[in-house]
């Protein structure tokens, strides 16, 4: 029987990358249906020094100076249960996650 | 031989400087969490290897680090480097939640906001950490919007002394200019049920029964900026120092106004006296001369540094009203920096040291009492805290 996880691509921020201590992209093992939700699920699961750091603990709501990107188009706004585009949940493209250039 | 470590915390990193007792010849190594913002970091003195920092960002919000080896190698409470994941879900050492049980008595959901209205109680980073002085496992955190809390657990999971927003005059905390923040906690050596803590800008606190309940202690305190002067609440407190040997014995750099109590909070009187400006952030007390103080005047809440472009110190050897100004060593001219309220400390070596950081980058350290002073480190990003360990 086939399995149900597909090998999903994330780039992370360059603080976020040093926490996890991994590289620029990190691949996860994600049951299908491929949301944000599911995979920053996986994201965390995974690295648990993340939780908190890309979306609130009690909310789960995106942090104000995140950003959510895949195929050019700015995924931050859909609900995190909306199916990652195809390419995404294909692997063949990553999901960015990107913080704001701001700050001193 | 003694020896000291001082911690810094920066807007864009942690360092730590080391001596020997002579306190000349000084080692720096970090930055630690490059870029991210140190707002504290502080050592157990059951276990000075044991270290607590308070690392955060406007990006990826709040996250606790700790070190087991005198900050050689770093981890996140409940979540070691090179350890396999815990189970999820799993204690989180950066999750910060409020108590809003009904068990709590009468847990508060507003205080206000600059604009006079109530705002809901949103936690948003922690502004200082003070290890327990009996159990290496045990920390409190002061935390913006006020609250403290606590961990049992070296970190890996903490909860809520409620009854300090539930004693009933939350609604009238409002937040200073650097935000509702709950920056001093003081412990009291001979009674671990006693403590204190401060809040800009409400006041201070005091428990009696080890966090369950808390009274404002802010009676002498008079504060012009707010629309009844000596109101129970409502102050912008910027630090309290204590002397261990006589913890009932408390000073206070409040916005304006250099403040001691000797009933343990319970009454205030001013005690500026000649200082050319009482508007500060910083005070300590010696570590062996629990008379002798020590601010640094900052010219006014409007322009926040010093006097005339020159750095000074100022000692009082009497407990207060009668200042010195200690400049040997440090700025005579163009010096516009700031120095924050948990940016001094003093060790325990004979002849103690006082240690303070700048928002320019400067840490300067004194080996004789302030009579003299040197810079450590010149070119650090601005400088949140500092914190002294005197190690064996």
């Amino acid at each position: 029987m086939a399995s149900s996880t597909t090998q999903i691509r994330v780039q992370l921020p360059y603080h976020l990358r040093n926490l996890a201590q991994a590289g620029a992209e990190v691949q996860l093992e994600v049951l299908a249906p491929i949301s944000l939700r599911a995979v920053l699920d996986a994201l965390e699961a995974r690295y648990p020094m993340l939780r908190g750091t890309i979306r609130e603990h009690e909310t789960g709501q995106r942090r104000p100076f995140l950003r959510f990107f895949a195929c050019e188009e700015d995924l931050s706004h859909q609900s995190p249960d909306a199916p990652l585009p195809e390419a995404v949940a294909s692997g063949k493209e990553p999901l960015l996650v990107i913080g704001a250039i701001a700050g001193g | 031989m003694s020896s000291v470590r001082v911690l810094v915390g920066t807007r864009k990193g942690a360092f730590i400087l080391t001596a020997d007792g002579k306190r000349r010849a000084w080692q720096v190594s970090g930055p630690f969490f490059a870029g991210w913002e140190i707002y504290h970091m502080k050592g157990s003195p059951v276990d000075p290897d044991r270290i607590w920092v308070s690392q955060t960002s406007g990006w990826f919000g709040q996250l606790i680090q700790s070190s087991r080896d005198g900050g050689k190698n770093w981890f996140q409470p409940g979540a070691p480097a090179g350890e396999a994941a815990p189970a999820w879900p799993a204690k989180a050492s950066n999750k910060f939640v409020y108590d809003a049980s009904p068990e709590s008595g009468k847990p508060l959901t507003t205080h206000q906001w600059y604009d006079g209205t109530q705002h809901p109680w949103e936690f948003k980073r922690v502004w200082h950490l003070e290890p327990s002085l009996t159990d290496a496992d045990t920390v409190y955190a002061g935390v913006e919007d006020a609250a403290l809390f606590r961990s049992a657990d070296g970190g890996e999971s903490w909860h809520e002394l409620a009854g300090l927003r539930g004693h009933g005059t939350g609604p009238q905390w409002q937040p200073g200019a650097g935000g509702l923040g709950l920056h001093t906690i003081l412990i009291d050596p001979s009674n671990p049920q006693r403590i204190y803590i401060a809040i800009s800008a409400a006041g201070a606190f005091r428990t009696d029964d080890g966090g369950q309940s808390w009274k404002p202690i802010n009676r002498g305190l008079r504060s012009q900026y707010i629309p009844d002067p000596n109101a129970e609440v409502g102050h912008c407190v910027h630090h309290v120092a204590m002397h261990p040997s006589r913890p009932d014995v408390l000073f206070m750099q409040k916005h304006w106004d250099v403040m001691r109590s000797d009933d343990a909070g319970d009454n205030w009187r001013e005690i500026s006296g000649n200082l050319p400006t009482d508007f500060g952030f910083a005070i300590d007390v010696h570590a062996h001369e629990p008379e002798t103080l020590y601010v640094v005047p900052i010219k006014s809440d409007s322009e926040h540094f010093p006097l005339d472009g020159q750095l000074r110190v100022y000692r009082s050897r009497s407990g207060g009203n009668e200042w010195e100004p200690l400049a040997k060593g440090l700025p005579e001219k163009d010096c516009y920096v700031n120095v924050l309220r948990d940016a001094m400390a003093v060790d325990k070596l004979d002849g103690c040291g006082i240690y303070f950081g700048t928002t320019g980058g400067q840490v300067y350290g004194s080996a004789d009492a302030g009579d003299s002073w040197a810079p450590i480190v010149r070119d650090l990003p601005a400088v949140l805290s500092v914190e002294v360990q005197t190690l064996p």
